[in-house]
């Protein structure tokens, strides 16, 4: 099917591009456009107006910046995947992101695309938060900060006001770090089903820090807490980890729909938590 | 109307086009590429996709004014005076059947093998997720992918 007629425009500047946001409420940002042109196809969005940002130079690319990893957010999925530093300084993206949709789908879709639809189900919220990453917004008043874990609002909703552009994310640097992207999904370019991104620091033979959080069990992604905790400080042996995965699906919703029941969706968690954190921790 | 300059097959091109047009409808009512069809209404299929740039797209996935600028080739563009190793190894292997997918499957593949020169057969399916085949259970396809890449590697 073919999208409702809109207005298209392709500034060079985050400024005029948030320009057009501001002046037109009806109007939305283009990025790479993989999750966007399905919804435009299938008439589930009609925008008066696309603002592409393929132009604007200064949202492409990936830097190091005050020993943090600064991703621009038109950086797509493939440029990503092929990033030394991001490799090095992060390689829990690089994993997560080489789940993806499919080869054609990581062409084109983008880092912030992925982040900004903040599809429960999709791959780098998850990440995002496990790393918390700081997402950095422009809008009419200039820039603003806004940590992860309170960018991610609601289903397909996010702290950035309607005429903000997600810039750029900052990553903190896990080089070192153990990680694991585990996600069960049903078939070739499916969703998750429920996702575990896990990250495990070691110091002295025991856990000296955990970080795991949850796609797709929730209307957001969520962080597992208690799962944190309970690792944290033990020797991180197989014993540990069984335990702290237990408490993966505590104090999450997960949603009841075609692709899995709620309680399928905990047993998942728990199972997945076990086997991410096992990769983590070298256990 | 929008202003669009694109190298399709080759051959420059300059058209006003609505913004909605997705590249999949320029191509093929435009510039009468219809090798390209179109599979789905959903982007799951890949039988449209094309080599934006030289990297496999979904042509029903991306607007024609995103392409503005670039270079395209379908599955039209491939042969050079006689068959590239990628069609005539899925026509030697037959890998197809109604070949709808065909077209799609084959300039994912070439973009496969431009980026893994060898890919194992691990590789080849994960690389060709994103194209749904009905007919031919993927054995043939992947067995045509393997024997192009190598006839690639041994012609480069
Ligand atoms: S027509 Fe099916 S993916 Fe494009
Ligand atoms: S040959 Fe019929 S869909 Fe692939």
């Amino acid at each position: 099917m073919i999208p409702v007629a809109f207005e298209y425009t392709r500034p060079s500047t985050v400024e005029d591009a948030v320009a057009v946001l501001a002046a037109d409420p009806d109007a939305k940002v283009l990025a790479g456009g993989q999750s966007l042109l399905p919804v435009l196809r299938l008439r589930l969005a009609a925008p008066s107006t696309l603002v592409d940002l393929r132009d604007v130079e200064s949202l492409h690319g990936v830097r190091v910046a005050d020993g943090e990893l600064v991703i621009g957010a038109m950086t797509t999925h493939a440029e990503i995947l092929h990033d030394r530093r991001v490799a090095e300084h992060a390689p829990l993206i690089a994993a997560a992101t080489a789940t993806v949709g499919d080869r054609q789908v990581r062409h084109l879709g983008t880092f912030g695309g992925s982040l900004s639809h903040a599809d429960p189900a999709g791959d780098l919220p998850a990440v995002a938060l496990a790393l918390s990453a700081t997402m950095v917004a422009v809008g009419p008043g200039g820039r603003r900060e806004i940590p992860a874990a309170d960018f991610f609002v609601d289903y397909l909703t996010t702290a950035l006001a309607p005429d903000e552009i997600l810039a750029e994310v900052r990553v903190p640097d896990t080089a070192g770090w153990g990680y694991r992207y585990e996600k069960f999904s049903r078939m070739a370019q499916a969703w998750a089903v429920v996702a575990v991104a896990a990250l495990v620091r070691r110091a002295d033979g025991g856990v000296a820090d955990t970080r795991v959080a949850l796609t797709s069990m929730a209307s957001r992604p969520v962080r597992a807490t208690a799962v944190e905790q309970a690792l944290t400080g033990t020797d991180g042996d197989s014993g540990a980890i069984t335990a702290a995965a237990g408490h993966a699906d505590e104090g999450t919703e997960p949603p009841d729909d075609v692709n899995g029941a709620a309680d399928y969706r905990a047993h998942l968690a728990r199972v997945l938590t076990r086997r991410a954190l096992t990769a983590a921790a070298g256990a | 109307m929008t202003r669009i300059s694109v190298s399709v097959d080759g051959t420059e091109a300059v058209d006003e086009i609505e913004p909605r047009t997705l590249l999949v409808q320029y191509l093929r009512e435009q510039r009468g590429r219809t090798g390209t069809p179109v599979g789905c209404d959903t982007s799951n299929c890949g039988a449209c996709t094309v080599l934006v740039d030289g990297r496999a797209v979904k042509s029903c996935a991306l607007l024609a004014v995103q392409a503005d600028g670039a270079e395209v080739t379908t599955i039209q563009g491939l042969a050079n005076g006689e068959l590239h190793p990628m069609q005539k190894a899925f026509h030697e292997h037959h890998a197809l059947q109604c070949g709808y997918c065909t077209p799609g499957m084959i300039m994912a593949a070439v973009d496969l093998v431009g980026e893994v020169a060898d890919p194992s057969e691990q590789q080849v399916r994960e690389g060709l997720e994103g194209n749904l085949c009905r007919c031919t259970g993927y054995q043939n396809i992947v067995a045509a992918v393997r024997d192009a890449a190598a006839e690639m590697r041994g012609a480069s």
